[in-house]
C-alpha cells in the first residue's frame, strides 16, 4: 500500500514538476502559445487537453495487451483522433462559446505531442490505474502552465483576470471577472504572440531557478553528511 | 495459416472500425443540440441588430443570396434577411463583409431600413490586432452603436467616413484603418440596399441552415 501511495506521488511530481509538459518537455506549443491571451481560453484548452488524455491514456492502457507492437502507434493516434472529436463535438455541443473564441485550436489537440508522447512513453508500458494518474498529473501541469501563462498575459494585457469565464462555465461565471485596473491603451505586446514567447521564456527561467536553488541546499546537506563518513 | 501482416492489418480495421462506430454515435447524440446552438446564435445576432425583439425563425427562413463584390466586399453569395412588418418590409438585414482590413476580412452583419436608416451592426469575425482594432466588437466597445440612426443615401458619402478623414465617425487612436473599413463597408451595405429595391420580391433562396 505504501508502496502504491510513493508512486503516486512519484507520478503526481514527474507530471507536475520534475517532467512538467509545457515547461520540461516543452511539447504542445502551438496551442500552449496560441490561446493564453485569457486565464478563460487557457483554462478552457487545459480541461479539454486532460480529458484527451486522461482518456487515451487508459484505452491506450487497457488495449496495450492486445496491440502488437508493430501497429502500435497508428492504433494510439485513431483512440487520440477519436477523443479529440468527441471533446470537440460535446465543446461544440455544450459550451458554444467558447468552442467559437477556441476555434481551431480543439482539433490541434490532436497534434499535441504530450498526448502521443504519454500514451508511447507512459500508458502503453503501465496498468490502467497508474496511467490515469500519469495521465491526470501531466494534463494537470500543462494545464497549471496555461493558465499561468493565462494570467499573466491577461493581467498586462488588458488588466482582468477571467474575462469571459461565462463562455466556459455559464452564466454565473460572469462575476468572476476581476478588473484590476482599467487600461486605457492595452499593452499589446503581451496580447501578441511575442509576448507568450517571452512569458514562456520567463515561466521556464523561473522554474529553472527553483530548481536550481532546491539543487544548492540539497547538494550543501549531502556535503555534510559526506564529511561526517568520512570522519568515521 | 494467416500471415501476421493481416493479423495486424485486420486488427487496425477493427479498431478503426470501433472508433468511427463511436464518433457517429457521439455525432448523432451532439447533432441536434449543435444545430439548436447555431440557431440561437445567429438568432442573437439579429436580435442585436435589429431594434426589439424581432427576430424569429420566420426572419431566418425570409432570406435571398446575394453576390456583389463591389458592395458586399465578396465574390460569393452572401445573405440577406427581409424582416417583414404585415406585407411592408421593414429591415433589410445584410451580411456584408470588409474586405479591406487592417489583418484580413471583417464580417458584418448590418440592419437598414429600406429607406436606408441604419438600424444596427455587429461585427461577427474578425482578425484585427487586439487591444486596437478589436473596439470594432460590441463587448469591447460601443463604437459600432454609433452608426444607429444615422442616414445613408448615394449622396451623403463624403460624411460616411472616419473623422480624421472629413467624416462623422471616430477613429480609434492607433488604429484608422480598422474603423475606416467597417464604416465603407455599413455604407456600402446600405448603398445596395437603396440601389436595388427589387430585393424585396424576390423569392427567398437560402433555407434556414443557412
Amino acid at each position: 500500500m505504501s508502496d502504491n501511495t510513493n508512486s503516486i506521488r512519484e507520478l503526481a511530481v514527474q507530471g507536475l514538476w520534475r517532467n512538467n509538459p509545457g515547461l520540461v518537455q516543452l511539447l504542445g506549443l502551438c496551442p500552449l502559445l496560441a490561446v493564453t491571451g485569457t486565464v478563460t481560453n487557457a483554462l478552457g484548452l487545459g480541461l479539454a487537453t486532460l480529458l484527451v488524455l486522461l482518456g487515451s491514456n487508459v484505452v491506450v492502457s487497457l488495449v496495450r495487451t492486445v496491440v502488437p507492437s508493430e501497429i502500435r502507434i497508428p492504433v494510439f493516434v485513431l483512440i487520440i483522433a477519436s477523443f479529440v472529436t468527441v471533446v470537440q463535438l460535446l465543446m461544440n455541443a455544450y459550451t458554444f462559446g467558447l468552442y467559437q473564441s477556441l476555434g481551431i485550436f480543439i482539433p490541434l489537440i490532436v497534434t499535441n505531442c504530450a498526448i502521443i508522447g504519454r500514451a508511447e512513453a507512459f500508458a502503453s508500458k503501465n496498468a490502467v490505474l497508474p496511467s490515469a494518474v500519469d495521465a491526470l498529473m501531466m494534463g494537470l501541469g500543462f494545464l497549471l502552465v496555461l493558465v499561468a501563462l493565462g494570467a499573466m498575459r491577461e493581467i498586462l494585457g488588458q488588466g482582468t483576470l477571467f474575462d469571459g469565464a461565462d463562455l466556459l462555465l455559464g452564466d454565473w461565471a460572469a462575476v468572476l471577472r476581476i478588473e484590476l485596473f482599467a487600461l486605457d491603451t492595452q499593452f499589446l505586446l503581451a496580447m501578441l504572440p511575442p509576448g507568450a514567447f517571452i512569458g514562456m521564456g520567463l515561466l521556464i527561467a523561473l522554474k529553472n531557478l527553483i530548481d536550481a536553488r532546491l539543487q544548492q541546499r540539497q547538494q550543501q546537506a549531502v556535503g555534510i553528511t559526506r564529511a561526517r563518513v568520512t570522519t568515521q | 495459416m494467416i500471415l501476421p501482416v493481416s493479423k495486424n492489418a485486420l486488427l487496425l480495421a477493427l479498431i478503426a472500425l470501433v472508433c468511427v462506430t463511436i464518433l457517429g454515435l457521439v455525432n448523432q447524440l451532439t447533432q441536434p443540440k449543435i444545430a439548436e446552438q447555431q440557431l440561437a446564435n445567429k438568432l442573437a445576432i439579429l436580435n442585436d441588430v435589429l431594434p426589439e425583439n424581432t427576430a424569429s425563425e420566420t426572419l431566418l427562413a425570409d432570406c435571398i443570396l446575394v453576390t456583389n463584390p463591389q458592395l458586399l466586399g465578396r465574390p460569393t453569395p452572401q445573405a440577406i434577411y427581409r424582416l417583414r412588418d404585415g406585407g411592408q418590409i421593414s429591415a433589410f438585414v445584410v451580411e456584408t463583409t470588409a474586405p479591406d482590413g487592417y489583418s484580413g476580412n471583417i464580417d458584418l452583419m448590418v440592419a437598414v431600413t429600406p429607406a436606408g436608416t441604419v438600424l444596427g451592426s455587429r461585427v461577427l469575425t474578425h482578425q484585427e490586432t487586439p487591444g486596437l482594432g478589436d473596439k470594432i466588437e460590441r463587448r469591447r466597445s460601443a463604437w459600432i452603436d454609433s452608426f444607429q440612426g444615422v442616414q445613408i443615401s448615394p449622396d451623403n458619402s463624403a460624411t460616411w467616413a472616419v473623422k480624421k478623414d472629413g467624416g462623422q465617425f471616430d477613429q480609434f487612436t492607433g488604429a484608422t484603418i480598422t474603423p475606416r473599413a467597417v464604416v465603407s463597408a455599413v455604407y456600402n451595405a446600405g448603398l445596395l440596399i437603396i440601389q436595388q429595391p427589387g430585393l424585396a420580391n424576390r423569392p427567398a433562396n437560402c433555407g434556414a441552415s443557412q
